[in-house]
């Protein structure tokens, strides 16, 4: 569905000196994913997905979106995509209705296949009562569910979702994912969402691209991230500081833990599959007759993985970007 | 060219709804030749050099051309306005990914515009039947047509800005610094007669200048004056610059 050839994409900043937004991305996309791009502001997702929706030429590579060149064939790319911009798609002048009807027949709807479809879409995105109220007059929550159902209308195989959820409380966003995870599993519909929430990858997507300064420096299922880039940890407490020598002797033993430390009283390992692990670990203590008083598994988060991989965290590249300020030239 | 055709209708259906459901938003956006009509039109009562058509004519004569002109001016040229909170929102580029005709954007929402700049001047002109104005029907109908072509470059203009600024700032900036001279020294509100020697010859190198003169003749349906011609290539050439500018602008937007 989308397959990107050392895509790039820089904007001119001052006279003489310009910024690489977007620095050789190589991407493939097959019919029927669910791909979470993630990174901090700025990190080149929008730029990303303003290339690939034909919004905004690269400055080089190619891109194949739904079968089609984005530069030597946009308007074939525009009518098979459906595209869920950061900003409010709907007009705030217009009637919910009408903002439907509109999209309808700019993708060659007669009027009356129009009126069905947008009354399905109110219905199924629960926006019937709403219908002849201006988009403007909306909460975000049914705004956002609007500007959805008007990507929707002709039926794309294929949604770019920028930001979906961002600036939504967190029932808006709970009903909103409801709403475009049920559009994947009902109509396999693939779907390519940027978002800088963690939870938000880690819950919904089954493939996360993590991008960073232009670069997608990771790719895979978001367990598989976890697993190999960050990996669980146990802690365990015990009451003397010999037992925690002995504790951390029968972790060494094991087959599982790739790092052992001791500090004081308390003892952490560091493995995958620690929910496996914390249970035979607990017996071999027994067994040894070293009492563990407390035991705690902690499972890593995607910011864990962009820690691993960048040696910051998301948070915190979000803070330095807005320190940077570069919003001036935006959709970075 | 299909696709131009049924896209252009489907922009101008878009923007034109919404001003059905709330008529009034038409009135509201002439208030300022409205005002000129009400507060500024009976001071020209007795002044010189305002004749045109028969000796002795009213004074709305003169006046009610030029306020015609004026709404283009205001109203028209003001329109990239919307296209740009609509950029600044999102709706547009929601638009922009969509298979839509990108000269259509910009063709239905200038016809838009031209339909409220017409429904606009014949309001003032049903308002002005009752005094002693008289209506010289033909003339009135071609004066509305130059009118429409002109305001098509004018509106065009606007979106074109609205298009290329992305800021407020800029957009209002650049708007008001031409909109006012333009405004001037078109001759709307005085003659350009009485004006001295340097400003009379910067008026000439206003477009609306001869428009101004143009309608003054066909107002009183006087087709054979010479302004007349002069009025109809100066719309024409505006209409041109403007579609030629907005076309291009509206192909290669990226916002």
């Amino acid at each position: 569905m989308i397959h990107t050839r050392n895509l790039t994409r820089s904007f001119r900043v001052k006279r003489k000196k310009s910024v690489e937004a977007v620095r050789g991305l190589n991407i493939d996309i097959e019919q029927g994913e669910l791909v979470a791009f993630l990174g901090p502001n700025g990190a080149g997702k929008s730029t990303s997905f303003r290339m690939l929706t034909t919004l905004l030429p690269p400055t080089s590579g190619t891109a194949l979106v739904a079968g089609r060149d984005v530069q030597a064939d946009p308007v074939a790319v525009r009518g098979r995509i459906g595209y869920l911009g950061q900003g409010n798609g709907a007009g705030r002048d217009y009637r919910v209705t009408d903002e439907l009807l509109t999209q309808g027949r700019i993708y060659g709807l007669s009027r009356s296949e129009a009126r069905r479809r947008s009354g399905e879409l109110l219905e199924s995105l629960d926006l019937g009562p709403l219908a002849n109220r201006e988009a403007g007059k909306l909460s975000g929550g049914q705004r956002r569910r609007l500007d959805i159902a008007i990507a929707l209308v002709h039926r794309p195989g294929l949604l770019f979702l920028d930001e979906p959820s961002t600036g939504l409380d967190p029932q808006s966003r709970a009903d909103v994912w409801g709403h475009i995870g049920r559009l994947h599993e009902e109509f396999d519909t693939t779907i390519f969402f940027s978002t800088h929430y963690l939870e938000e990858a880690d819950q919904w997507a089954k493939r996360v691209l993590v991008i960073d300064q232009g670069l997608v420096i990771a790719d895979d299922t978001p367990e598989n991230l976890k697993a190999n880039l960050a990996g669980d940890r146990i802690t365990i407490t015990v009451g003397t500081p010999e037992d925690a020598k002995n504790a951390a002797e029968i972790a060494e033993r094991m087959e599982a833990p790739r790092e052992v430390t001791v500090d004081g009283t308390k003892v952490t390992l560091r493995m995958s599959r620690g929910d496996a692990v914390l249970p035979e670990f607990v017996r071999a203590l027994d067994a040894a007759g070293v009492k563990a008083l407390t035991a705690e598994l902690w499972r890593p988060t995607l910011d864990d993985v962009f820690l691993a991989l960048t040696g910051r965290t998301l948070r915190e590249s979000e803070l330095e970007d807005d320190q940077a300020d570069t919003s001036d030239w935006q959709g970075a | 060219m299909r696709r131009l055709v049924t896209d252009t209708g489907i922009a101008f259906t878009r923007e034109i709804t919404p001003e059905l459901r709330y008529p009034t938003t038409i009135v509201l956006s002439m208030m300022t030749p409205l005002i000129f009509l009400g507060l500024f039109g009976p001071l020209l009562t007795g002044v010189p050099g305002l004749e045109v058509g028969l000796p002795g004519a009213s004074p709305w004569q003169w006046f009610l051309p030029g306020i015609v002109v004026l709404l283009a001016l205001t109203g028209t040229a003001g329109a990239g306005a919307g296209l740009l909170n609509e950029s600044l929102s999102g709706s547009f580029e929601r638009l922009l990914v969509t298979p839509m005709n990108r000269l259509a954007m910009l063709l239905g929402r200038t016809l838009k515009e031209i339909v409220t700049l017409n429904a606009q001047a014949l309001l003032l002109i049903l308002i002005l039947l009752p005094t002693d104005f008289r209506l010289y029907f033909l003339g009135t109908l071609v004066g509305l047509v130059m009118l429409s072509v002109f305001a098509v470059g004018i509106g065009a203009l606007s979106f074109t800005l609205a298009a290329v600024s992305k800021s407020q700032t800029v957009f209002y900036g650049v708007q008001q610094m031409t909109n006012f001279p333009l405004v001037l020294l078109s001759g709307v509100l005085l003659p350009m007669d009485v004006a001295p020697g340097w400003l009379h010859t910067i008026s000439r190198f206003n477009p609306a200048t001869y428009l101004v003169e143009a309608e003054r003749a066909l107002f009183v349906g006087d087709f054979g004056d010479s302004s007349v011609l002069y009025g109809a290539i100066a719309s024409v050439g505006i209409a041109a610059v403007g579609l030629y500018l907005g076309g291009r602008a509206m192909t290669r937007v990226t916002l």
